[in-house]
């Protein structure tokens, strides 16, 4: 046990210190990042400015919307569905919807756009509106104040009055007003789709996805190191001191190691890029005003019927769909699932790939062995769209069964509900066969690996298999 | 006292018999040359011996113990086919190896450090195995075979890659080893090494053992009563002096008068030669051929072939 250590650490330590691997762990999560603070930033740079429209039934609002660099609002005075029409007529980038509600002071709004909306935007409309809602309720407390004691003074206007002078009243309490922003994206008729099952499917595609790379990275690599091994000559003198077998599964958990390290790394990296760039744009990326607006988002306002939204889509912020879907997944199973076939599916292929590097001579070899590794692995992908639009049916569930395929079918099967005996068959069947492959894998890699200069035919392995130790 | 020993050892793969019954005693504290043609099955005999394969019958002793994992640790094995990682620096990678036979890491740091000056290496230990010559890397791959002081060491072709220099730094190493109590299989194409090093040899044909035995003993078995005798006179002149029953081998011109090649009747002795000449012409010298290892490699090899053969014909 004690010499798999060995082996574990060698192969870990002379992995991680190579140039290769601090690259790729530095790129990576420069390239996530980019994906995250790219678009953002560009949003921050277009200088096109943008047509809004604003529709106000309380009519409040009326000039208190003032164009800018950025945005240029226009005035509507019909009714909704007109609204949305023009929209998509005059080429406006949102609609501004401020219903009129039922008793008391406006509190909301609705934001319609083709694509997703801004913050900024969004939190002008609710900057402008708090200010406008608070100054009017003020002017009425001012009012009620003022009536009370000196019926002379109605000429003060309520804006001599300063924040400051009303902080320690009690009227400050009265005016305090909150602002609920909504925002709606209106698709093309056709393409409408529930947003919540396409959160699910980014997750899972997302989980089977990375799967699948990483069995392919890494398992490759533990093939690499085999051929590497038996090139270099050195194995011979490696197996006289620790068994074949030990040297094999040295070699698949450390490169497992290495594996998971990285991807902690790109995490944890990509993590930090990010919140040092919030840091140091704060205003692209206001975190506490995406958690007030988010909070917006997902409450429907008053004065907006229910069955009015899903007839025209969600709300539709991509980022709330997906914390509200990821609500909806049970996260014990998914984070349990994903490191059971993350582990299993690569100990899996992990075996094999050391198999095929014991029993070929150089790289160029590998191609005849590879194909039966290669083909369920792409099948798997390539089966992942039609696995995503009926995820309960019978061709899931036997590729969520095939071991050689479910540990990238069932991570895209799980977020949308699978019964705990399939998955737990799944396991069963995935556990049995990486025994069943490593104990192969053992048996081939031991006679492989002092075999030069040969090639190998398939009936060869299958000898190999049975050759007494 | 016997280090190790085989017993009808059998190994069999799909298409042919690797070893066939064969038995080997090797004596502690002794050379022991283990010989024979390419694909005899010599290779296949020392990875069972190192745990490598296991044999399909037979039985292996180690110290009068069946074999077993735990004498990996007193076993040291030179492969023929040897590498060292490439992009490993060579110091990391002799404690890896050196750790993996059981040695703790504070031990053998102490050990490499003094081997490394002894081998004259030690300036490379923080460079990458890909910079050194073939010939250094081979001293370390010697390095690590000794480092975790193994009662019994197998040393595979140990010489190849070496210039003579070397070659006899390393036969010294071997040597003193011995002295130090270390038993050696030595198994080479070397038959003039084998005669310098080795006490005791087995020589393995086609998966069998067909000789064995004491280096001296082996050659007194092959010996064929010949002398060389040097003389003066003419061509052919000792041929009518002879004693009964001996023959003239060859004889020719040498840097002073003649060398006649006489092989005697077996039981009679060089002082019938000596006396029979003697009255008729001037012997300035007389030697005894004694038969190389290479001849008795050659001479066994190809008449177990030959034997080999002819059971096939008689099969026929």
């Amino acid at each position: 046990m004690n010499k798999v250590l060995l082996v574990i650490k060698r192969e870990y330590l002379s992995r991680v210190q190579k140039k290769s691997f601090i690259v790729m762990t530095i790129l990576g999560p420069i390239l996530m990042a980019a994906l995250f603070i790219v678009p953002v930033v560009l949003a921050q740079m277009s200088d096109e400015t943008k047509k809004v429209l604003v529709l106000d039934e309380t009519g409040w609002f009326e000039g208190k919307f003032e164009n800018s660099d950025i945005f240029e609002f226009t005035q509507l005075n019909t009714d909704i569905e007109a609204a949305k029409i023009s929209l998509g007529e005059l080429d406006g980038y949102a609609l501004v919807y401020i219903p009129k509600p039922a008793v008391s002071v406006p509190s909301s709004a609705i934001v319609y756009s083709k694509r997703q909306v801004s913050i900024d935007l969004k939190s002008y409309v609710n900057n402008v509106m708090t200010k406008e809602v608070e100054r009017q309720k003020l002017s009425a407390e001012i009012y009620k104040e003022i009536n009370k004691n000196n019926p002379e003074a109605l000429a003060i206007h309520a804006d001599s009055v300063t924040p400051e002078s009303i902080r320690s009243n009690e009227i400050f309490k009265n005016i305090k007003t909150e602002i609920q922003i909504t925002s709606i994206q209106i698709k093309e008729e056709g393409k409408e789709q529930k947003s919540y099952a396409e959160a699910s499917m980014g997750i899972g595609m997302f989980a089977g996805v990375l799967i699948y790379f990483f069995i392919f990275l890494f398992g490759a690599q533990v093939m690499r190191g085999v051929i590497e091994e038996k090139v270099s000559r050195i194995v011979e003198v490696i197996v006289s001191s620790v068994k074949p077998f030990q040297l094999m599964m040295g070699k698949i958990v450390g490169v497992a190691l290495v594996g998971l390290t990285q991807f902690l790394l790109w995490v944890v990296l990509t993590l930090l890029i990010v919140t040092v760039f919030q840091a140091a744009m704060p205003e692209a990326f206001n975190q506490k005003q995406n958690t007030e607006v988010f909070k917006g988002d997902t409450m429907l306002p008053e004065g907006v019927s229910a069955d009015q939204i899903p007839e025209e889509e969600a709300p539709a912020g991509t980022l709330s769909i997906v914390t509200e879907a990821l609500g909806t997944i049970n996260y014990g199973v998914m984070i349990f699932s994903f490191l059971f076939y993350f582990i299993g599916g690569y100990l899996l292929y992990g075996a094999m790939f050391a198999a095929i590097g014991a029993a070929v001579d150089n790289e160029t070899d590998t191609q005849q062995f590879m194909m039966p590794i290669t083909v369920p692995l792409i099948l798997a992908i390539v089966m992942a769209q039609f696995i995503l639009r009926n995820p309960d049916g019978p061709i899931s569930f036997w590729f969520s069964m095939i071991p050689f395929t479910s540990p990238i079918i069932m991570m895209i099967r799980i977020p949308f509900g699978v019964p705990y005996w399939e998955l737990a068959l799944s396991m069963a069947i995935l556990t049995v066969s990486f025994v069943i492959a490593v104990w192969m894998a053992g048996r081939i890699y031991r006679t492989g690996i002092l075999m030069y200069g040969k090639k190998v035919t398939y009936g060869e392995l299958w000898k190999w298999l049975f050759y007494k130790g | 006292m016997i280090i190790f020993s085989a017993r009808n050892v059998t190994k069999r793969y799909a298409n042919h018999v690797a070893l066939d019954k064969v038995s080997i005693d090797i004596p502690r504290q002794s050379i022991f040359g283990l010989l024979g043609p390419n694909g005899a099955g010599k290779t296949s005999l020392i990875r069972i011996i190192n745990q490598i394969t296991g044999p399909d019958e037979g039985e292996l002793y180690f110290n009068n113990q069946r074999l077993t994992p735990r004498h990996i640790e007193q076993i040291g094995y030179l492969p023929e086919e040897r590498g060292l990682y490439k992009k490993m620096k060579v110091g990391e990678q002799a404690l890896y190896l050196a750790q993996l036979k059981g040695v703790h890491k504070h031990d053998a740091l102490r050990k490499l450090k003094i081997l490394f000056e002894k081998f004259e290496i030690q300036g490379w230990w923080n460079r990458k195995v890909e910079e050194l010559s073939k010939g250094m890397q081979q001293k370390v791959q010697f390095i690590v075979t000794i480092i975790h002081e193994p009662d019994l060491l197998i040393f595979d072709e140990p010489f190849s890659g070496f210039d003579p220099i070397n070659v006899n730094l390393l036969k010294e190493e071997i040597l003193e080893l011995q002295k130090n109590g270390s038993t050696v299989i030595f198994s080479t194409h070397n038959m003039a090494s084998v005669e310098e090093l080795c006490d005791n040899i087995a020589l393995i044909n086609n998966s069998r053992k067909i000789l064995d035995g004491s280096v001296k003993d082996i050659k007194n078995q092959y010996k064929t009563n010949t002398y060389a005798v040097l003389h003066e006179g003419t061509n052919g002149s000792v041929l009518p002096w002879l004693p009964f029953g001996a023959t003239l081998v060859s004889n020719e011109e040498a840097d002073h008068g003649y060398q006649s090649i006489v092989r005697l009747q077996a039981g009679s002795n060089p002082n019938e030669l000596i006396s029979a000449l003697l009255p008729h012409v001037t012997i300035y010298g007389l030697n005894e051929i004694v038969p190389t290892m290479n001849d008795i490699f050659i001479q066994t090899v190809k008449g177990a072939a030959m034997g080999a053969e002819i059971n096939t014909t008689n099969a026929n």
